[in-house]
């Protein structure tokens, strides 16, 4: 398995290279934006098992979160992406849109690279954890779809991100 | 042909004095005395030496109507655009239409230079709007010393009547071109997006307007994000990025029939397009597994050449005005800065040092300057550096200013400026190389991504 030894190795040098530049997980999650796919939390009725609604029903988030310029896949997140992975395996039939977004603070090119980079930093873990790449497309918003619309440090913690979401058929 | 330059002789103004005859094929000889030489610093004041030049509404022969725009009306309107666009440049003090008597035909050629003295106008535009015979316009344009009593610039269009803002433009870039010495610049289009909706949601749209933001037109619906557009140099069409159907592309649209299509064929993210100076070549980044590397394709499509190849994010770039060499930003030294290469990929430098990052690399058309953004202490500003590196000069200040582009000439510098917080807006702005004279364009909604193209021929 190359693609998992190199995944792991990049995130023990990534996360090394932060050291202990603290990162990110916004305390409340933010409102699901319009237009990205996001639906929201399901209502517990007459949930379609494959569905948006099911998957964010049954992962602990569907979203992991990264520092300033960072796209390393930290414990955190692996265990988040680990429940996604979980749900995956239970719903081969299933692909999703892994969408990847920065924060206001970068120019609108290179935050797209950098969209790019979160979102396959996530496809390869649930790659590594069997999921085949084939089911996950990736997208970079970019700045483009802040989750949260403020202009301060919880804000921007909770738009630097890596989305799951379900393609729905 | 719908816009084409005449010289003007006798017959095309009809009522114009005798004298006249003598003086149609003489050159004009070069003013005694301009005192407006561009400002080159920083600190230089706005308000200081700005040459105050008259300009009323230009005379018409007959007051005539075509394509439903009387001759009359079209002389004040025209006489607007010109002072506007002078005032714009920061250099003059413009006394428009709405501040200075009418003229009659025959003063077109023979101006009452006493009163524009009076008026402590160093200069006088006069002009004349006529139609032809073809449905179409003629407009003059004049520009004279008040004290040495001499013609400075004698200019002539044959238009549609359509493009009278054009006319407008083309006697504005005669007079500044003659009173300052650079090239001109007003007549030129802007490419940009308009943008709309909540910040969460942004609708983004792509737009084309004059440089002046006259003849506004959208050109995509908004149903895909569109942005970061590039005027081809001979303004036929504009590439930009669409996430139609949940991609990220970079398309070519013609502008003359609406179509467009794929610069390449990829199943990876394309982005961040750029025309080489004689339009035969495209810049584009792209990922590929997360990571993003230039290329360069031609622009009717074949194989793509990569240009750079490592683990650092290498996006963006702009040609040199020779085609020779390529600008572009690359975090491969951990934050962003900004790279020059050769156009076949080799002899990659990094140019930019100092504090903070550097990104949004464009070289000017005179080949002198690259502009850039500028971001550090949690700011944006955009600024200017020699192709070396050096001589950086920072040329705004303000939360948020990004993505530089040039005035055809050179001198002035385009770019969009965001405010923060949850109503946070962008907006079009433009500022010259000397810092001071900065200013807002007006568009029906926000805007971002401004690019501007060449001189119309």
């Amino acid at each position: 398995m190359t693609i998992r030894k190199t995944t792991a190795m990049i995130a023990a040098i990534t996360m090394l290279a932060v050291g202990a530049c603290s990162k990110k997980a916004p305390d409340t999650l933010p409102p699901a934006p319009e237009g990205t796919g996001d639906t929201g939390p399901s209502t517990g009725t007459g949930v379609v098992p494959g569905s948006q609604q099911d998957f964010i029903a049954n992962v602990s988030s569907d979203r992991i979160f990264f520092g300033f310029d960072q796209y390393n896949v930290d414990a955190e997140d692996q265990a988040t992406l680990q429940s996604q992975s979980q749900w995956l395996q239970r719903n081969p039939a299933v692909r999703v849109l892994l969408e990847g977004h920065a924060d206001e603070r970068g120019t609108r090119d290179y935050n797209i690279a950098l969209g790019e980079r979160r979102a396959n930093a996530a496809k390869n873990y649930l790659a590594s954890l069997g999921i085949d790449p084939n089911r996950i497309q990736v997208i970079s918003y970019g700045k483009e779809r802040p989750a949260a619309v403020g202009s301060n440090e919880e804000a921007w913690a909770q738009n630097r991100r890596a989305v799951t979401v379900v393609i729905e058929r | 042909m719908t816009f084409r330059p005449i010289s003007l002789s006798l017959a095309l103004l009809l009522t114009a004095a005798p004298v006249l005859a003598q003086e149609t094929a003489a050159p004009v000889a070069p003013p005694a005395t301009v005192q407006t030489e561009p400002r080159e610093t920083i600190e230089g004041q706005l308000s200081q030496e700005r040459t105050v030049i008259a300009i009323p509404a230009l005379a018409t022969p007959a007051v005539t109507t075509v394509a439903g725009l009387r001759t009359d009306s079209l002389g004040r309107q025209i006489a607007e655009v010109i002072a506007a666009d002078l005032e714009r440049s920061g250099l003059y003090a413009p006394l428009g239409p709405g501040s200075v008597r009418a003229i009659t035909m025959p003063e077109v050629t023979a101006p009452r230079f006493a009163d524009w003295q009076a008026r402590n106008a160093e200069n006088v535009v006069h002009g004349f709007v006529r139609t032809n015979s073809t449905g179409g316009l003629i407009v003059g344009c004049y520009l004279y010393d008040t004290q040495l009593g001499s013609e400075l610039v004698r200019q002539g269009f044959e238009i549609q009547p359509g493009d009278w803002r054009r006319a407008a433009h083309k006697c504005a870039d005669a007079i500044y071109s003659r009173l300052s010495g650079e090239a001109p610049f007003f007549d030129s289009r802007v490419a940009y997006i308009a943008e709309s909706g909540p910040k969460g949601n942004r609708i983004k749209r792509l737009a084309i307007m004059d440089s002046d933001g006259g003849n506004h037109r959208f050109i995509t619906n908004g149903q895909a994000l569109a942005i970061s557009p590039r005027f081809s140099p001979d303004y036929k069409k504009i590439v930009y990025v669409s996430y139609l159907n949940n991609r990220v592309r970079v398309f070519i649209y013609d502008v003359a029939n609406g179509s467009q299509k794929l610069v390449t064929e990829s199943g990876n993210a394309t982005f961040a397009p750029r025309w080489s100076p004689d339009g035969t070549q495209i810049l584009y980044s792209m990922a590929v597994g997360g990571n993003t590397d230039i290329y360069r394709i031609s622009a009717n499509g074949g194989t793509p050449v990569r240009l750079t190849n490592n683990a650092g994010i290498d996006v963006g770039g702009s040609f040199s005005p020779d085609g020779k060499k390529i600008v572009f930003e690359s975090d491969r030294s951990g934050g962003q800065q900004i790279y020059t290469m050769n156009i076949d990929g080799s002899n990659q430098q990094r140019i930019s040092f100092g504090g903070g990052r550097a990104a949004t690399p464009e070289w000017s058309p005179r080949g002198d300057l690259i502009a850039f953004t500028r971001m550090g202490g949690g700011e944006f500003r955009v600024g200017v550096m020699t192709p070396s590196g050096g001589g950086v000069r920072l040329l705004t200040n303000s939360w948020q200013d990004e993505a530089p582009t040039w005035s055809p000439n050179g001198r002035v510098i385009q770019f969009f400026r965001t405010s923060p917080g949850r109503e946070g807006k962008s907006s079009l702005w433009q500022v010259d190389l000397t810092g001071v004279n900065l200013r807002r364009l007006p568009t029906p909604q926000d805007g971002s991504d401004p690019s501007w193209g060449p001189v119309l021929p």
